[in-house]
């Protein structure tokens, strides 16, 4: 009896922080939906509100994502998938087998590459940006979207986790897959890919949320404004003669929802994924 | 038995030779570290010594870019970084850590959807995000964060223009964004510890915080060390939440990162050399303190597992 009652006691108490810190992570989301119903001269006038006010809120400020810079905020957005797309697809596919090989394997030589991973891991990406874009200049691909990819066709993040991964896997089964008559790749592809579907689940969103939302690098690389991503898109419509609201904040949301009904869908596999993946001694 | 040796077993030479097959799967990522790392860290050495005056023309001019490293805004960008880093740390790992361990509990309500939800920042722009942080934090007297602090009767505050408040709601957008992810890495560590260890916790008598200290912070200490090596490395090279809160318009400076710093130097001035002279001081820094971290970690202590 006295077990249960303290057994509530802390379920409770556990209970009122979980809310706290809920209100507070979706505290924004709800603002940025209001205010995207809200003409933007009110943001100016009295900043965010938690106030709904139906008299003055409508669904017109969406309509304004199709006529602002004549509907530029769809390329914004169409420019964000590709890179998005190709920067998780290329990724995966290189970073997964590379990691499998390192977890797989003995070889000479692995020791090595597993200190870089680990090195790589610590080291800040942003310093090699500038080299990177004076190489791309002479190679005449800024302004390309294989430029705004190319730090990041084997993200050593995801060399990691991959590894880490892949040394949970049963070895015999390379050795069952040779007797059978398959390549070493054959095995990769046609026996290992499929139980490693939940590691591909967790870096797919990990990788996408990362590409969706990079900004300093393809804001080196783009220097259309056709071709920006959503983050530089938005982040140009404030500027220090005003800051166009009705856009920003209808363009906020619409950048958002997408990932989060991706991420609703799979968000279970997410779980087990970065679970099994999740860093060990 | 007998179908198995049949079967035509594969030609397992050249490409296919076993002693081959991981050299050919990790060449990618071998190029990819010339292409990618190698060369630019070269690069971004000799550019420091350099004056850059075009894609392909440069002078070197030995350590003038260092001479000049050392002005006022170099510091300031030092020291709103070192500064960011510090809080980042002290509040970014303890207190997914301290959920984690509640929603690991036993006594959880709804651990996964509240797990779940947490993470949902991480997927949102910061951008996005910032210009909401940006308008709850504004100068208006009607500022979401003046009308709080208006409830304690203290006078609205210009957030965003000092450099202590500033901190504040960096390391606030920051906790925003990453705290679901850091929760996820925790958690994920907690989970895979033995239930054994825990049960032989309580025959011996340990108290749910005993337990914690002595049990679970052990267990997951590779995990605390990776997340800790991250969240130095993001503390140190923030740029984003900065360019988010402020748009590059930093008045005086304020909010302004050595990343920052060396991007405006680089591509907003054009002067390249310097922008490199900067990135070698960051690269030095991160890795200097993430060796004393991992020192004091134990990392480089002979594994006992």
């Amino acid at each position: 009896m006295g077990q249960k009652i303290k057994a509530n006691a802390s379920t409770i108490v556990i209970g009122i922080f979980f809310v706290i810190a809920a209100i507070f992570l979706m505290m924004p989301f709800y603002f940025m939906f209001l205010s995207s119903l809200k003409p933007g001269t009110e943001i100016l006038r009295q900043g965010l509100s938690f106030r709904v006010e139906p008299d003055i809120m409508s669904f017109t400020n969406y309509n304004a994502l199709n006529t602002y810079r004549e509907g530029i905020y769809w390329s914004w957005y169409k420019s964000s998938l590709i890179v998005m797309l190709l920067q998780t697809g290329v990724g995966l596919f290189f970073a997964s087998i590379v990691g499998y090989a390192l977890a797989m394997y003995n070889f000479r030589g692995k020791k090595v590459f597993d200190i870089i991973v680990l090195i790589l891991l610590m080291m800040p990406f942003e310093i090699l940006l500038l080299p990177m874009y004076r190489a791309l200049s002479t190679m005449k691909m800024t302004n390309s979207y294989f430029g705004v990819i190319m730090p990041y066709l084997v993200p050593s993040f995801m060399v990691f986790f991959f590894r880490q991964y892949c040394s949970g896997l049963p070895k015999e089964l390379i050795e069952a897959g040779r007797i059978d008559g398959c390549t070493d790749y054959g095995i990769f592809f046609r026996i290992m890919v499929p139980i490693m579907i939940p590691a591909f689940g967790a870096m797919s969103i990990l990788s996408a949320m990362n590409s969706w939302n990079n900004l300093l690098w393809p804001l080196i690389v783009l220097n259309q404004d056709t071709k920006f991503t959503l983050p530089i898109g938005l982040g140009t419509t404030i500027t220090p003669y005003g800051n166009a609201y009705d856009v920003l904040m209808p363009g906020a949301v619409m950048a958002v929802v997408p990932i989060i009904i991706v991420y609703l869908f799979c968000q279970k596999s997410f779980m087990a994924g970065m679970t099994a993946g999740s860093v060990k001694g | 038995m007998q179908s198995a040796q049949k079967r035509p077993r594969a030609k397992l030479s050249g490409l296919n030779d076993p002693r081959i097959v991981p050299y050919v799967m990790i060449a990618p990522f071998v190029i990819y570290l010339l292409g990618v790392y190698l060369y630019p860290t070269i690069s971004t050495i000799i550019m420091s010594f350099q004056r850059i005056d075009g894609p392909t023309q440069a002078e070197f001019i030995g350590l003038s870019n260092y001479n000049k490293l050392l002005t006022k805004n170099y510091i300031m960008a030092l020291k709103t970084t070192a500064l960011f880093t510090v809080w980042d740390v002290a509040i970014l790992i303890p207190v997914p850590l301290l959920f984690a361990a509640m929603l690991a509990s036993k006594n959880a309500p709804l651990p996964n959807f509240f797990k779940s939800l947490y993470f949902i920042p991480a997927l949102t722009s910061i951008i996005v995000a910032g210009i909401v942080f940006r308008l709850a934090f504004g100068s208006l007297e009607t500022s979401i964060a003046n009308r709080v602090i208006g409830l304690f009767g203290a006078a609205p505050k210009m957030w965003l223009q000092f450099s202590g408040s500033s901190t504040f709601v960096l390391v606030l957008l920051t906790l925003w964004r990453w705290m679901g992810v850091n929760i996820v890495y925790f958690y994920s560590a907690i989970q895979s510890i033995p239930a054994d260890l825990h049960e032989a916790g309580k025959i011996d008598g340990a108290n749910t915080v005993q337990a914690f200290l002595h049990i679970t912070l052990p267990s997951i200490r590779p995990t605390l060390i990776y997340v800790l090596t991250i969240t130095v490395l993001g503390g140190f090279s923030m740029f984003t939440e900065s360019v988010a809160l402020w748009q590059q318009s930093n008045p005086g400076g304020i909010g302004r990162t050595i990343v920052g710093y060396m991007y405006m130097m680089g591509i907003t001035k054009n002067n390249m050399g310097l922008a490199s002279a900067i990135g070698i001081t960051l690269l030095l820094l991160v890795f200097g303190v993430n060796m004393i971290q991992l020192l004091l970690m134990g990392f480089f202590k002979k594994e006992d597992a």
